[in-house]
C-alpha cells in the first residue's frame, strides 16, 4: 500500500488525479476502521492532514447561494464545529455532538462523512436540513464543481464525486432560523445512529428543511414532509402570528417523514422502530424549533 | 466513595496497618492503567519473534473436504503453516471434556472455529498467508435452537454419538435435577392460593474484556515452551496445552502477561495451543494477537437462555413451590457448561425458602458460538427469571414486592434446595430493608435540563417529553469457590529476608491479576500478619503450585486465604527462632512495625536483627472445606463452598415513546462478610452492577443461524459513563467463621441482582410484561425486535 503525504491541497489534488483509487484519509476515524477490520486494503491512502486549510472555515457570500454562507473546510473537526458554529449552523453543530467519543470528534470531520457517504453518518441529516442550497465544493486538477447537497448521495456509502476529485469544503447557508437534530442509539452516547434526524426553519422563504439519517439507502430529505408543513405555516398565516402549529399537523408531519424513509431491519434495529422513532423526533425537533421561533418573534416585537 | 461499614467483623486481626487488613492501599497497577503504560499481554516483544494466525471457518457447520496450503507455504516471509495434521500429540482439549480439537478436523460445528494457522514475519504477512490457503467445505445445516438440538433423530449431531464424549446424550452436554420437598405434584399445586408462571430468555453476552487475546511462545532449550500469556489459570491452561504438544507438563512453563479483563472469557484456551504449535514447528518466539473482530470469535460468552418458571404461593405470601425448566445453549464445544449447569440448577429458585422444588436445567450442543464461563456462571439467567416471578407474585397477591422477598428469604440455617445448610450469616431479608430504605434520587428538574441526564443524553431525543421513571428491586444468591466436589485449592510462597536492613516480604503464587485487585489484597494480608512494609509479588508463574482460577468469586478466599497460611507459618518459625535465640516464654507475641512485640512487655527486637541473614521461605496450600457432587437425580448435595447474596434498587427514566432508556441510580446493598479492601469492594460491586446493566438493557451477541451479527464494539455496546449511573453502596460485614478472616468472595453477586432490578425498574415505568433481556428500544415501543 502506498502512502501519500501532500503539503499542499495543489500537491494533493496531483496526488489524486495520478492515483485515482487513493483513499484520502484525515481523522482516520472511518478509514482505520475499515483497514482495522480487513474490510477495505486499498491501494494507496492519501493522507489529507498536512493540508492545512482543510481544517479552517470562513464565512462570506458566495455565487448561487443567497445570504450569509460558511465556507467549512473538509477537516474541520466535529468538536471545533460545535464550539465555534453553534451559533451559524445550530443543526450541524447538535449532529457534531453526538458523533462518536470526545476522541473520535476531535479527529472526525465533515468532509470525512461525506466521502464515506454511510447513510449513518451524522453530519447527513443537517445538511439536507439546511437547505436545497448546501454545495458540495469538489475540485480536482481539472477544477472546481460545486455539488448540491441533494445530488450528492447516489447509493450505499456511494457518493457523485469522480475519481479523480477531493472534497475541499462544504458551503452552508448560515441559519436562518431555529434548527435542530436527533439522534437514536441504543445506549446513551458513542452510538451508530439507529436512525437520526434534522430539521431546519427557514423563514426568509418560508420553507423548512429536514434530514433522514440511518432509515434509507442514502441520507435523504422527506420532500413531502417539508411540502405539507412549509404549506401548513403559510396558509395558517403561522410564520406571522406565531401561533402554535397545533398537534394534528404536528402529528401529521412526522407520518410523512416517516413515511419518506425506506428502513430496513438489522442488528441495530427494526424498520418498523426506525419509521416509529423518526414519526417521534420528527414532532419533536419541529415543536422544538418552532418554540424557538415563536420564541424570536415575541421578544423581536 | 468508602462503604459504609455497619457490621463489625468478628475475627481478630493480629495487628491494624493502614495498609494491612481492612485498609483501602491503591492498587500498584491503576495508575500504569489509567495513563496507558501498563505492558498488556499484547504488548510482549521478542527478538526475532514472528506472528501467528489462525484462519478460521466462515460456517456455522460444515464438512471439511481438503485444506490446500500450498499457496500460503511458498509465500515469502512465511515460516509455518499448520493443520490438525501437524498436531503432534492429543488433538482434542477443553476444561472439563476434552471434545474441542487444538485445529479443526471432519467438521467445523461454529463459525470462526480454527481450523489452520500461520507464522509469518509481519502480521501483514500472515493475513495474507490466510488468503492463500484452500478449504473446501461441505456446508451442513444448522442446529441452533432448542427444538433441533432436542430431536437429533430428526435434525442430526453436533457431534455424532461414536464421537460425543460428555454424560447425558444427543445433543445434551449436562443436565442436572434438583428435586426436594414433595417435588412439584398435583397435591402440591392444589395447596397454593396463587399461581405465577413465565417464559423467559436471556441473549448472548459477551464479558467484553478490552485486551484481546493475546500471548508469546518462546522455544525453550531443552525443547519446552514458555509461555507468557493472559489467562486465568496457568495451571489449568498448562495442563490442556502440554498433552497437545506431546510435552510433559513440566517442559510447558507458564508465566501470566498483562491481562485486560477477563470476567470468565480466558478460563478457556484462545491463542495458548496455537502459538506453542507454531513456536515448535519454527524453532522461534511466537506471538499471536487477536483483532477485536476475532476475539468475538476466540472466546466463549455467556450462555443464553430460556427459561420456565412457575411459582406458587399462600396468600398470604408464603412461596409452596417452584417448579422450573432452563435451558442453556453451550454452543458447538462443552467448555464450562457442566459446570454452568449445576449453578443454575442448585441456584436457580433463588434466596429464598420454597418447600417444594422440582427443577431441571441442561445445556445444549448446538452450531452457535461456544459458552461457558462468565461473571455470574449460571446464576445470572436464573435470576433474572425469579426475580421477574417474584414481582409477578406480589402483583397478584396486591403486596409490595420487597415485603413479599422478604417473608421468604433465606436465612443462616435456612435449607436449600439441594438439601444444603446455609451454615453462615446470609442477610437477605436485611440487605432488601437497606436497599428500600435508602433515599430516593430527585425527581427530574426540567426547569435546569441537562440532556446528559435524559434517555437518549446528548443524542437530544427528548426535552422532558414521554419520560416516565420506574423503580424496581431484585436480590440474587451465587455460590464461591468451586463446587460440586471440586478440590479448588491454592498455594502461596511466601519469603521473609533483610534486604537494605529491612525486613522485606516476597509473596509467590500462580494467581492469574486480571483487574481483580489480588496482588494489592495479598501485600495487605503478608502486611498484616508480618508486620512488614514492604512487600514485593513475584510474577504469577508455574514454578509454584496452582492458585486455581481467578474465577467463582474465589481469589480473595482462596489465594488470599493461601498468602495468610503461609504468613503464619513463617511468622511462627521467626517466632521460633526468638524463643531459641533469646529464650522468650510470652505468649502474647505479634510482629508490629517491623519488630516483634508482646502485648505486655512492649517491642522486643526489630525483626530485620532477629533474621539476620538468614531467609525464612514457606510454601503453603489452601483447601477450602470439601463439597460433594449433587446426586443426579435429586440434586440434593452440600454442593457449594460458600454463597454470597446483594440486593439492588434501580432507578430509572424511560422515554416511553422512543424506548429509550437511562438508569438514573443503581443502589446496593451486599454483604461481604469481611472487606479486605473496602475501596476494591465498592469497585467490585459497582463494576459487576454495571455488567448486569449492561445485559438488561444493550448488551447481546446477535447470532442468526449460528451467524454472529455483530462482532465488533460499533454494534455490541457495553455501557459508557453516560449510560453508568451513580452506584451507592453499603457493604455489610457479617463474618464467615469457614473463611480466612471471614470474609466473602465479591465480584459476581451484584452482576445477579442489577439485571433484573433495572427491568423491573422499567416495567413499573412501561406497564409492559418484558420478559427478555437485552430490552430492547423496539420492545418498549411494539415495533418488533
Amino acid at each position: 500500500m502506498e502512502f501519500l503525504r501532500p503539503a499542499t491541497w495543489d500537491e494533493a489534488l496531483a496526488a489524486k488525479a495520478e492515483h485515482p483509487s487513493a483513499l484520502p484519509i484525515a481523522g482516520g476515524t472511518d478509514v482505520m476502521v475499515e483497514l482495522n477490520f480487513d474490510r477495505r486494503r486499498p491501494s494507496a491512502l492519501l493522507d489529507l492532514n498536512r493540508v492545512g486549510e482543510l481544517t479552517k472555515w470562513e464565512s462570506g457570500r458566495f455565487e448561487g447561494q443567497e445570504g450569509e454562507v460558511i465556507r467549512l473546510g473538509a477537516a474541520v473537526p466535529y468538536a471545533r464545529i460545535t464550539r465555534e458554529l453553534s451559533a451559524q449552523l445550530p443543526g450541524l453543530a447538535l449532529a457534531a455532538d453526538t458523533v462518536g467519543s470526545p476522541q473520535i470528534r476531535n479527529r472526525g470531520s465533515v468532509g470525512g462523512n461525506l466521502g464515506a457517504a454511510s447513510p449513518a453518518g451524522d453530519a447527513h441529516p443537517a445538511l439536507l436540513a439546511a437547505g436545497r442550497d448546501v454545495l458540495v465544493e469538489a475540485q480536482s486538477v481539472r477544477g472546481t464543481r460545486l455539488i448540491p447537497i441533494d445530488a450528492f448521495y447516489v447509493g450505499v456509502k456511494r457518493h457523485s464525486l469522480e475519481a479523480d476529485e477531493l472534497i475541499r469544503a462544504v458551503r452552508i447557508p448560515v441559519a436562518d432560523g431555529p434548527q435542530q437534530f436527533s439522534k437514536i442509539g441504543t445506549r446513551n452516547a458513542m452510538v451508530i445512529a439507529v436512525c437520526a434526524f434534522a430539521v431546519a426553519l427557514h423563514p426568509k422563504n418560508g420553507t423548512v428543511g429536514t434530514g433522514i439519517g440511518s432509515a434509507a439507502p442514502t441520507p435523504r430529505r422527506a420532500a413531502e414532509a417539508e411540502e405539507f408543513i412549509a404549506g401548513e405555516l403559510a396558509e395558517r398565516g403561522l410564520w406571522q402570528s406565531g401561533a402554535l402549529i397545533g398537534p394534528a399537523a404536528t402529528r401529521r408531519f412526522g407520518e410523512l417523514v416517516a413515511a419518506a424513509a425506506s428502513p430496513i431491519d438489522d442488528v441495530r434495529g427494526t424498520a418498523a422502530y426506525r419509521r416509529h422513532a423518526l414519526a417521534v423526533m420528527a414532532r419533536r425537533t419541529l415543536t422544538w424549533t418552532w418554540d424557538a421561533y415563536t420564541h424570536s418573534l415575541r421578544s423581536a416585537a | 466513595m468508602s462503604p459504609i461499614r455497619t457490621e463489625k467483623n468478628l475475627q481478630s486481626i493480629t495487628t491494624a496497618h493502614p495498609d494491612g487488613v481492612g485498609g483501602s492501599p491503591l492498587r500498584p497497577d491503576g495508575i500504569l492503567k489509567v495513563r496507558g503504560e501498563f505492558a498488556y499481554s499484547s504488548d510482549l516483544w521478542h527478538e526475532d519473534m514472528l506472528w501467528g494466525m489462525a484462519l478460521r471457518s466462515p460456517h456455522a457447520h460444515a464438512r471439511i473436504l481438503s485444506i490446500d496450503t500450498t499457496g500460503a507455504l511458498t509465500l515469502p516471509g512465511v515460516h509455518a503453516v499448520m493443520t490438525h495434521e501437524d498436531v503432534p500429540g492429543a488433538k482434542f482439549y477443553g476444561l472439563e471434556i476434552h471434545d474441542q480439537p487444538a485445529l479443526a478436523f471432519g467438521k467445523v460445528r461454529f463459525q470462526g472455529e480454527p481450523v489452520a494457522i500461520v507464522a509469518a514475519d509481519h502480521p501483514e504477512t500472515a493475513r495474507r498467508a490466510l488468503d492463500r490457503i484452500k478449504v473446501e467445505y461441505e456446508v451442513l445445516p444448522t442446529l441452533t435452537t432448542e427444538e433441533q438440538c432436542l430431536h437429533p433423530e430428526t435434525y442430526g449431531y453436533v457431534h455424532e454419538p461414536h464421537e460425543y464424549k460428555a454424560d447425558a446424550s444427543g445433543n445434551v452436554v449436562h443436565e442436572q435435577k434438583v428435586v426436594s420437598g414433595l417435588g412439584v405434584t398435583d397435591e402440591v399445586r392444589a395447596t397454593a392460593d396463587v399461581v405465577v408462571t413465565g417464559d423467559y430468555e436471556v441473549g448472548m453476552q459477551d464479558q467484553a474484556f478490552l485486551g484481546p487475546e493475546s500471548g508469546l511462545a518462546v522455544p525453550a532449550e531443552d525443547g519446552g515452551i514458555d509461555l507468557f500469556v493472559a489467562t486465568q489459570w496457568l495451571h489449568v491452561d498448562r495442563e490442556q496445552i502440554a498433552p497437545v504438544l506431546g510435552l510433559p507438563e513440566y517442559k510447558v512453563r507458564l508465566t501470566l502477561a498483562g491481562v485486560g479483563g477477563a470476567f470468565g472469557g480466558r478460563e478457556d484456551l484462545s491463542m495458548q495451543i496455537h502459538a506453542c504449535l507454531l513456536a515448535q514447528r519454527t524453532g522461534r518466539p511466537v506471538k499471536i494477537v487477536y483483532s477485536r473482530e476475532e476475539s468475538f470469535f476466540g472466546h466463549v460468552h455467556r450462555h443464553p437462555a430460556r427459561l420456565s418458571y412457575e411459582h406458587g404461593a399462600t396468600r398470604d405470601g408464603r412461596l409452596v413451590y417452584c417448579e422450573a425448566r432452563i435451558v442453556l445453549d453451550g454452543g458447538a464445544y462443552a467448555s464450562s457448561s457442566p459446570a454452568v449447569v449445576g449453578n443454575a440448577a442448585s441456584l436457580g429458585i433463588g434466596p429464598y425458602e420454597v418447600p417444594n422444588v422440582n427443577m431441571l436445567a441442561l445445556a445444549l450442543y448446538s452450531n452457535n458460538p461456544s459458552c461457558g464461563a462468565m461473571r455470574g456462571f449460571g446464576a445470572v439467567q436464573a435470576c433474572f427469571a425469579y426475580e421477574t416471578q417474584m414481582d409477578k407474585l406480589a402483583a397478584a397477591l396486591d403486596m409490595d414486592p420487597v415485603e413479599l422477598r422478604r417473608l421468604n428469604a433465606v436465612s443462616q440455617g435456612s435449607v436449600m434446595p439441594t438439601g444444603q445448610e446455609i451454615d453462615a450469616p446470609a442477610p437477605v431479608a436485611e440487605l432488601l430493608r437497606r436497599v428500600k430504605a435508602r433515599p430516593l434520587p430527585p425527581a427530574l428538574d426540567l426547569t435546569d435540563l441537562d440532556l446528559r441526564d435524559l434517555p437518549g443524553a446528548l443524542s437530544n431525543t427528548s426535552h422532558g417529553e414521554g419520560i416516565v421513571r420506574g423503580v424496581g428491586y431484585a436480590v440474587g444468591i451465587k455460590n464461591v469457590g468451586f463446587s460440586e466436589g471440586f478440590d479448588d485449592y491454592s498455594t502461596a510462597r511466601v519469603r521473609l529476608e533483610v534486604i537494605g536492613g529491612e525486613p522485606v516480604a516476597m509473596v509467590h503464587t500462580a494467581m492469574a491479576e486480571v483487574g481483580q485487585g489480588g496482588v494489592t489484597v495479598q501485600g495487605q494480608i503478608v502486611r498484616t500478619e508480618l508486620g512488614v512494609e514492604r512487600v514485593t509479588i513475584h510474577p504469577a508463574d508455574t514454578e509454584v503450585g496452582s492458585a486455581g482460577s481467578t474465577s467463582a468469586s474465589r481469589q480473595t478466599y482462596m489465594t488470599g486465604g493461601a498468602v495468610k497460611l503461609a504468613a503464619e507459618a513463617v511468622r511462627n518459625e521467626l517466632l521460633a527462632l526468638g524463643r531459641r535465640r533469646y529464650g522468650w516464654t510470652w505468649n502474647d507475641l505479634s510482629l508490629v512495625g517491623g519488630k516483634v512485640v508482646s502485648a505486655s512487655a512492649g517491642p522486643l527486637v526489630p525483626i530485620a536483627d532477629l533474621l539476620g541473614d538468614s531467609a525464612i521461605d514457606v510454601t503453603r496450600e489452601h483447601h477450602h472445606r470439601p463439597t460433594v457432587a449433587f446426586d443426579k437425580e435429586t440434586g440434593q448435595g452440600s454442593g457449594h463452598v460458600q454463597y454470597c447474596f446483594c440486593a439492588h434498587r434501580a432507578v430509572v427514566d424511560v422515554d416511553v415513546e422512543l424506548g429509550l432508556v437511562k438508569v438514573v441510580e443503581l443502589a446496593a446493598v451486599q454483604d461481604v462478610g469481611r472487606a479486605i479492601n473496602p475501596l476494591s469492594v465498592v469497585g467490585q460491586i459497582q463494576g459487576g452492577a454495571t455488567q448486569g446493566l449492561g445485559l438488561a438493557v444493550m448488551e447481546e451477541i446477535v447470532v442468526k443461524d449460528g451467524k454472529v451479527l455483530n462482532p465488533s464494539f460499533t454494534d455490541y455496546l457495553i455501557p459508557t459513563i453516560l449510560d453508568t449511573p451513580p452506584q451507592p453502596v453499603e457493604v455489610l460485614e457479617l463474618a464467615d467463621e469457614h473463611a480466612p478472616y471471614g470474609l466473602r468472595g465479591v465480584g459476581e453477586a451484584p452482576t445477579l441482582s442489577s439485571t433484573p432490578a433495572v427491568v423491573a425498574a422499567i416495567r413499573q415505568a412501561t406497564g409492559l410484561a418484558l420478559n427478555r433481556v437485552p430490552v430492547r428500544p423496539e420492545h418498549l415501543t411494539g415495533t418488533g425486535g
